[in-house]
This record gives C-alpha cells, sequence and structure tokens, in this order.
C-alpha cells in the first residue's frame, strides 16, 4: 500500500467513523428501537476512538514523511461538467486542520464520556446523544472541509445541534426561548457564510481552498482575489464568524447558551463551537491578508468583544455565565490575534484555551465544592476583585458595573431595532390581509382564529 | 416521436379515473380508504413503469401508443419527456402517501374519491404538452376543492374569486394564443395573460390568499395535494417559458421573489400551524418560479431539481404536520404544546422534512437551492443574496415551529397518541426520499440539467422567432441580419447545440443569439 493510498484510508476512516456513529444513532432512533445508555455510550466512544487513532495516525504519517497539505478526495457529491459546477467532497489535513481534529475528537471523547454519567436515567439522554452525534459529524466535516460548501455542510450542521442542546431541557419555556434566539443568530451568520460563499465561488470560479488560496498550503497561501474583492467577501465571513462565536453585535447568545446540560456547554461554548468563527477566519487568513482594512476591522472587532465580555465576565452571578464570558474574552483576544496577520499563535491559543475551558466546565457543577477544598487548604475565604477598586472611581465602577450586568444591552437592541420592527411589519400585512380576506369572502374568514391563544407569539420573551 | 412500449400514461389516468368512481360506490370509510389505495397504488406502478419505459428508450420524448385522442387531434395528447417523467411519478407517490396516511377518522372529511379525481386530473396535466390541453387540465384541476369546499358548507368565495380570475385568464390566454396546437406564434398579449395566470395559480402575491384561505378551510390533505405538486409551475414551463421574452419572465419572476421574502417573513408571525405551512409553502415554491427567469442552464436546472425536492419535503412536512393536527386538532404556534413526550418519532420527523423543505445541507433540497443561488448570482447578485435570506427566514420559521408544537410542559392526553403504522410508512418514505436524495444528489441532478437544455433549446427556438409578426419591429434581428434570417428560423429548424455561455446570452438579451 502506498502512502498516498493510507492517508485515504485513514482520512476515510476519520470522516467515515463520526458518519456511522450518526447512522446508527439516528438510525435505530428512527426506527423506534433506540438502543440503551450503555449501547449509546460504547458506540459513540468507538466511533470517537476510531477516527482519533486514524487522525493521530495521520499526523504521524505527515511528520514522518513531511508533508503539510494532504488532501482526500471522495469524489464530486453532485457535478454538472458542462456548466463547470462542481460540488467536490475534498477533505484536508493540513497544519491548521490536523490539530484541530485531534483537539475535536479528544474533546468530544472526554465530554461523552462525562455525559454518559452525568445525564445517566435522564429522560433525554438519547436525544442528547443524537445531537451529540450530529454535533461530532459537523465539526469533523467543518474541520477538514476542502471547499466551502463542505465547510458550510459541517458548519450548519453544528449549528443546528447546538440550538438542539440549548433547548434540552424543553418542559421550560426560557430553555425553549434561548435556543430558538440561538438558532436565530446562527441562521443569520449561515446567511453571511452562503453569501460570501458564493460570492468566493462566483469571482474566484472555485469553491476549493486549495484554488481560491493560490499556491502554498496553509497558512502560506495566497488569495487569487483583488483587494475590493477580498474585503466584500472577507466582511461577509467576519459577520459569520463573529455570530459563530459569539462576538459583538452577536455576544448576548453566549450566556443563554449555558441553559443546555453541562457536558454540552462544555464542548460547544467553551471549546468547539465557539472557536468555530476563529477557525473559518484562520482558514481563509489568506484573503484577510489582502485588505488592510478587513484586517483593521477583525482586530477592532475582537478586542472591543474582549473588552466588553471582560466587563461582563466580571458581574455575572452564575459560574457558567462567567465561564460563558470568560470563553468570549479570549475569544476576541484570539480574534485580534488573526487579524494582526499571527496564526499559529491563535491556532495554539485556541487549543490551550478549549482545554482549559472544558475542564472548567465540567467541573462548574461542583464549584462550590471545590471552592470549600480551596479555603480549608489556604485557611481563608477566597477575595474578590479588588485590583479595579484601586484603579476607577465610584461612578465609572457603577457605569462598567451596569454595562456588564446588563450585558451592554446587545440582545436589547437587536431586539429593538432589528427584530421588534421585522414583526411589526409582517403583523401589519397579516392584518391587511385579514382585512382583504373577510372582505373578499363577505365574513370571517379566519376559522384559525376560533384556535389559537390570545398570546402573541414570543410574549414570554 | 418514439413510443413507449406499453399505454402507461393513459393507464394511470384511467385507473385513478375508475378508482374514483369504485371508491365512491364504496359503503364504508374503511373501504373506501383501502379501494383508493389499490387504485392510487397501481396509478403509482404505471407512472413509474412510464419513466423507466421512457429511460430505457432513451428519447427526449415518447408517447402513449395506442393513443385514441392522436386521431382526433391530430398529435398526441399524452407524452412524457425529461420534464415531465420525473413529475408524474412524484405526483401518483405524493397522492399515494397521503392516502396512506390518512387515519380512518379522517376518511369522513377527506374524500378519497375526489382525492382520486384530482390525482387523474394532475396525472393528465403532468402528461400533456400542448398549451391548450395544460390549460384545461389546469382549469378543471380547480374543481375537486371546490366542492369541498360546498360539500362541508365552508366559506368558499375566496377562492372561488381567484379560481374564476385563473380560469378566466386562462380562456381569454388560450383563446388569443389562436386555435389548438398553433403555439408556435403567438402573441405578446396572450403570453403576458397567461403569465397572469400563472401567477394566480402559483400564489404569487397579491394573488396568493386563496391559498391561506384554502388551508383555512379544506382538509388539510386536500389542500396539501393541491398545492405540493406545484401545477402552476407546470403551467408556467409550458405555456409562458418557452415563448415568453424575457421582460414577462423578468416580471414574473420579480413578483416571485417578493412573494418568496413576504411569506418567509409572514411564516414568522403565523399564530396557527396551517398557516405557518401554507406561508412556508409559498415561500419556498416562489423559488422554483425565480429559478426559471435566471434563464441559465444551471440556474433552470437549480429550479426544476427544487421544484422536486421542494413537493418531496413539504409534502413530508406537510403530513408531518397533517399527523399532529389529527391528534390535537388545530395547532397553536402561540403556545409551546409539548408534544414531543408522546411522539419523539413524529418530531424528529417534523424536523428532517422541515428542514429539509428550507434546503438544509444533507438533504434533497441543499443541492437545488445551491444550483439555483449559483445561476442567479451569474444573472442577477442581488437575486441570489435574496435568496440566501428567504432560505434563512424559512429555517428560523421551522425551528420556531417546532419549538411551539414539541416542546413545552408535556401535553395532557388519555389516549395513545403514538404515531400509527401507516402515518409511520407514508412520512418515513418521503424521509428515505428526502435524506437518500441529500445523500447522492447527482441522479436529479443530471436529469434537471438535461431537462432544462432541453427548455433552454425551447425556448431558444421559440424567442429567435418574432413573437408575432405585428411585433416583429419590436424584436432586434439576430446577428444585424436581414428579416429573412429571421424568418428562416420560424420554421422550427434544428437548433444547432451551443455552449451554455452562448444559451445564457440568447436567454438574456431578448432573443439575439
Amino acid at each position: 500500500m502506498t502512502v498516498e493510498a493510507l492517508f485515504v484510508a485513514l482520512g476515510v476512516c476519520v470522516v467515515a467513523a463520526p458518519a456511522i456513529l450518526l447512522l446508527v444513532i439516528g438510525g435505530t432512533f428512527l426506527a423506534s428501537r433506540p438502543l440503551s445508555e450503555n449501547a449509546m455510550a460504547r458506540w459513540t466512544a468507538s466511533c470517537v476512538a476510531c477516527a482519533l487513532l486514524a487522525a493521530v495516525a495521520v499526523l504521524s504519517l505527515m511528520l514522518a514523511t513531511g508533508s503539510r497539505y494532504v488532501p482526500v478526495e471522495l469524489g464530486d457529491w453532485a457535478k454538472i461538467p458542462e456548466e463547470h459546477f462542481h460540488f467536490h467532497l475534498t477533505f484536508v489535513f493540513d497544519r491548521l486542520s490536523t490539530p484541530f481534529l485531534i483537539l475535536t475528537l479528544v474533546l468530544c471523547g472526554t465530554t461523552s464520556a462525562f455525559a454518559h454519567r452525568y445525564l445517566h436515567r435522564d429522560p433525554g439522554y438519547g436525544r442528547f446523544f443524537l445531537a451529540f452525534a450530529v454535533f461530532l459529524f459537523g465539526m469533523v466535516v467543518a474541520t477538514l472541509a476542502g471547499a466551502i460548501e463542505t465547510l458550510f455542510l459541517g458548519w450548519e450542521l453544528v449549528g443546528l445541534s447546538s440550538a438542539l442542546l440549548v433547548a434540552f431541557f424543553h418542559d421550560r419555556a426560557s430553555p425553549v426561548l434561548n435556543g430558538q434566539r440561538i438558532w436565530s443568530i446562527y441562521r443569520l451568520s449561515d446567511a453571511a457564510f452562503l453569501l460570501a460563499g458564493v460570492v468566493i465561488h462566483h469571482v474566484s470560479r472555485t469553491g476549493d481552498f486549495n484554488g481560491m488560496m493560490g499556491t502554498g498550503s496553509w497558512p502560506e497561501g495566497k488569495a487569487a482575489l483583488t483587494s475590493g474583492q477580498a474585503l466584500g467577501a472577507g466582511l461577509l465571513l467576519l459577520v459569520a464568524a463573529a455570530g459563530k462565536s459569539g462576538l459583538i453585535p452577536f455576544s448576548g447568545w453566549l450566556p443563554r447558551a449555558m441553559e443546555g446540560p453541562t457536558p454540552s456547554s462544555a464542548v460547544f461554548y467553551g471549546a468547539l463551537s465557539v472557536h468555530l468563527g476563529t477557525y473559518l477566519l484562520l482558514r481563509v487568513s489568506p484573503i484577510l491578508e489582502l485588505s488592510p482594512v478587513l484586517g483593521t476591522a477583525t482586530v477592532a472587532l475582537g478586542l472591543a468583544t474582549a473588552a466588553f465580555a471582560s466587563i461582563a465576565g466580571r458581574v455575572q452571578a452564575d459560574v457558567k455565565g462567567a465561564l460563558a464570558f470568560a470563553s468570549l474574552t479570549q475569544v476576541g483576544i484570539i480574534t485580534a490575534e488573526i487579524g494582526l496577520g499571527l496564526r499559529y499563535i491563535p491556532l495554539i491559543h485556541m487549543i490551550g484555551h478549549a482545554c482549559l475551558r472544558t475542564l472548567q466546565l465540567l467541573r462548574a457543577p461542583s464549584l462550590l465544592y471545590d471552592y470549600h477544598a480551596l479555603e480549608d487548604a489556604i485557611g481563608d475565604r477566597i477575595g474578590g476583585d479588588v485590583a479595579s477598586s484601586r484603579w476607577l472611581s465610584e461612578p465609572r465602577r457603577r457605569g462598567l458595573y451596569r454595562l456588564g450586568f446588563q450585558r451592554g444591552e446587545l440582545d436589547d437592541s437587536l431586539d429593538r431595532f432589528v427584530a421588534a420592527p421585522f414583526v411589526r411589519i409582517f403583523q401589519r400585512f397579516d392584518r391587511l390581509e385579514r382585512r382583504w380576506t373577510d372582505f373578499l369572502a363577505g365574513t370571517t374568514s379566519r376559522e384559525s382564529d376560533r384556535r389559537t391563544a390570545p398570546a402573541p407569539i414570543g410574549e414570554e420573551a | 416521436m418514439a413510443e413507449l412500449r406499453f399505454p402507461w400514461l393513459s393507464l394511470a389516468v384511467l385507473i385513478c379515473i375508475l378508482g374514483s368512481i369504485w371508491d365512491g360506490l364504496a359503503r364504508t370509510p374503511e373501504a373506501a380508504r383501502r379501494r383508493s389505495l389499490a387504485a392510487s397504488g397501481l396509478a403509482l406502478t404505471c407512472t413509474l413503469a412510464a419513466w423507466l419505459d421512457f429511460v430505457l428508450l432513451g428519447a427526449h420524448e415518447a408517447r402513449d401508443p395506442w393513443e385514441p385522442t392522436a386521431r382526433i387531434l391530430g398529435e398526441p395528447l399524452l407524452t412524457l419527456d425529461l420534464l415531465s417523467a420525473p413529475k408524474s411519478s412524484l405526483a401518483a407517490l405524493l397522492y399515494f402517501l397521503t392516502n396512506l396516511a390518512t387515519l380512518r377518522a379522517k376518511a369522513r372529511e377527506f374524500s378519497f374519491a375526489r382525492s382520486l379525481a384530482s390525482e387523474a386530473i394532475l396525472l393528465a396535466t403532468f402528461a400533456c404538452k400542448a398549451p391548450w390541453a395544460v390549460a384545461a387540465l389546469l382549469a378543471i384541476g380547480t374543481i375537486p376543492p371546490f366542492l369541498e369546499l360546498r360539500k362541508a358548507g365552508k366559506p368558499r368565495r375566496v377562492y372561488v374569486l381567484h379560481a374564476g380570475l385563473f380560469i378566466g385568464l386562462l380562456v381569454l390566454g388560450v383563446a388569443l394564443l389562436g386555435r389548438p396546437g398553433d403555439g408556435a406564434n403567438p402573441s405578446i398579449v396572450a403570453i403576458a395573460v397567461l403569465a397572469l395566470a400563472v401567477a394566480v395559480r402559483s400564489g404569487v402575491a397579491p394573488f396568493h390568499c386563496w391559498m391561506t384561505d384554502l388551508f383555512e378551510h379544506a382538509t388539510f390533505g386536500t389542500a396539501l395535494l393541491f398545492v405540493a405538486p406545484m401545477p402552476g409551475a407546470y403551467g408556467a414551463m409550458r405555456m409562458v417559458l418557452p415563448y415568453a421574452p424575457p421582460w414577462i419572465l423578468q416580471a414574473v419572476s420579480s413578483a416571485s421573489l417578493a412573494t418568496a421574502v413576504y411569506a418567509a417573513g409572514m411564516a414568522l408571525v403565523q399564530r396557527e400551524a396551517r398557516r405557518f405551512f401554507c406561508y412556508l409553502f409559498l415561500s419556498h415554491s416562489s423559488l422554483v418560479l425565480v429559478g426559471l427567469e435566471t434563464a441559465t442552464p444551471i440556474g433552470v436546472a437549480g429550479a426544476l431539481y427544487l421544484w422536486l425536492s421542494s413537493a418531496l419535503s413539504l409534502t413530508g412536512f406537510g403530513l408531518t404536520m397533517r399527523c399532529v393536527e389529527s391528534r390535537m386538532g388545530r395547532v397553536s404556534l402561540s403556545d409551546f404544546n409539548g408534544l414531543y413526550r408522546h411522539v419523539p418519532l413524529l418530531a424528529a420527523l417534523f424536523l428532517i422534512t422541515g428542514l429539509a423543505s428550507v434546503g438544509f445541507p444533507g438533504t434533497v433540497g441543499f443541492i437545488g437551492l445551491e444550483m439555483l443561488v449559483d445561476g442567479a448570482v451569474k444573472s442577477f447578485p442581488i437575486v441570489g443574496a435574496l435568496v440566501v435570506v428567504v432560505a434563512a427566514l424559512n429555517g428560523l420559521a421551522v425551528i420556531h415551529a417546532y419549538f411551539r408544537i414539541f416542546t413545552g410542559r408535556p401535553h395532557a392526553s388519555s389516549i395513545d397518541l403514538n404515531v400509527r403504522p401507516a402515518e409511520r410508512a407514508a412520512v418515513l418514505v418521503l424521509t428515505a426520499l428526502i435524506l437518500g436524495g441529500g445523500l447522492y444528489p447527482q441522479l436529479g441532478v443530471g436529469g434537471r440539467y438535461h431537462a432544462a437544455v432541453a427548455l433552454s433549446r425551447a425556448r431558444r427556438r421559440d424567442t429567435e422567432t418574432p413573437v408575432d409578426v405585428s411585433h416583429r419591429t419590436a424584436f432586434p434581428e439576430p446577428h444585424g441580419g436581414s428579416t429573412k434570417d429571421v424568418e428562416s428560423l420560424s420554421g422550427r429548424s434544428p437548433v444547432p447545440i451551443v455552449p451554455p455561455s452562448d444559451r445564457v446570452a440568447v436567454d438574456r438579451s431578448g432573443g439575439k443569439p
């Protein structure tokens, strides 16, 4: 067997293992023959281990052979040769995707083992692992994607599983409304991503990252776009990344996402999902390099997010909320690093931060126990943050406190200036339509009016 | 024209007609259900056999052998081509699965006999090419829902007014086209009138109110089957697209795009599930007409693919919603209904079919949407951007509905709400097709591209001809050549195969090669 064939076999194994997991859990669910808790945990552990071993083998081979770019071509998913329309299914192992893939698999394996015990006998155990399988498959696809469309496929799967897991405790309205809000932000970010993909496809005549970034593997590639094209496509990508990673002005969804079960909070919002936006920026970094304006915007967005999250994180009353903003602070800094043109440092920062935050979030349910143990060990109470009192006057501290406590009113602003006018406009159209059909019918035209409850949509929010 | 080995098309239509009569004689709802399943199952088999026969023939067009109408009219009435072959089978499948998923409790409201009559009309419509025949069948197709509304004593003025307008426009358009069979040289007024008729039937705003009204008052099954196969789009392809000058197509496309955006917004503010579904359907199905105007083979192929995928996934979504409705009556979207605990399978199917209907990656709708956006961006970038916005809004609406219907405090019920085997089979078949089509889309993509090229050829042939003698001066002469050159093309001479880019140029430039 040649080295190339071995690469292909291992690459297929990496992608196939999570796909099989999804097929098994999803298939048994649709067949109304759900697996037992132990069987589900075993399947998850086996598939993650299989993918992880294959990924490590790929990395070892890359190091041994000195390969920096290993494409695994699975052919065209759909093609119209006459129109030069190809939907390549290409997965790429390079210096960006391979470490991130290994990180993904390690953290998913750890979290699934934790969740097996944490959710034991929970009625939603199967639902959690089904969404988890969707997430794992989405992350692997997004990480290894060799074309923008493939990345979009993974990106969407991650978003869907994320929203469903936030709404995991769906007997209560609050998690569901938060899941819905997150899905709204994700859809916005998806739209920006898809538009960016279409624009890039249109101007560069290819959706493959390899073709798009010109010669040289990551991070040395040079994008085959003009500065103006890079700015247009790059800004759309920045919006997509901001939505996915919770950067300003979309930061409000991240603490809301903590409504989900702790294992999903850890792996989604502490570790992987929240870094998917920055991963996208790293993947398209050659485009960022083409436009100084774009680079500056990226740095500004990252720093503003980091500053805001740092302030908001200090006044959170719950540990998961505080950890969410702590994550966001680091994600903001990572974004700024990418905007500054750094490549390996943000990658290392992402990996380190993801591991630390996963540990912290998984320990979050036993935080008070840990605090007591620490206080017992040092023989004194653990103090609060006193440094700020030395530097800031009382009114400024109050102002910052208000800003942090109200989370910058970012959610309120989006509601007031985007969602509410939209809903108002269409409700007005709805009323007009009612009048028109009543007029045409010569009577009350809506049978459904007699069935619906009086509460308007979103009132619970 | 090639001949099929057996008169599959006539047989499918005949089976539905005879089945409808036989069904009408049934004494119990259960007997009616059984008979309708047998008849629609046989019709489905015939249409699938016709498709297979057509593929094996390798022809671009094939007709039924021993067709009696061919002698009377001088041309075969029932034919199959690249465009209609999968549509007939799809329509038959949708009818069969809807009948299958209809529970005994619903059989008194949902008439199986009428459903078979509608199926006969629809199958005949999809097997016709002649504009006058398509128009006549489309007009007849509006009668069964009216009969249901009348029998149930529901308000029907909104429906009747719109159906009347539709039929009036069809009659006027066909009358202006000239005598039957002389569709090669239609007047521009005739095409505009027919385009307007298509817009009314497809629910293009502001003529969409009949659709919401039908969903309000008719049974879910009837309303679903009346709109899901999208016969309006078929009418557009047979009566408008081959002859229409670009400005008419642009007008239809712009109105459809506006409808798609409007309906996507409306879907988000609905408080009742049926209305939500209606707007979602309207929004996504409007994209099919948007794609037709992109006039790039890839855009048209995307639209054709989207037509199949939308019909498939929206029917699946509709059937799932119908299952929900049959358990708890009209579903309010203002509350959390908490159905998940009772019917987790239905929740999963709702999510899969709902997301497929808005082109979620990995489902059958994704590639069609991708091709449509690709084609639209090549023609008008803003159209591509708006299509993406529509898809995003629709995705939002689907998850919103999912949360409202399935989450919340568990719904209190003293009876077993679990999915019945027949319902499960119907929705699982559609789900398998949705996911299978998403995993292996090439089969559909290749077929739809060839159909799009055939449409482009037909359009090139007809738009190269000045639309009407009286309007000849209004259209520029090709290549700066003389009118004589133009006339030589009007005799439907064989059209040379040109590169796709040239075809695009032809279509986008109002007839200039």
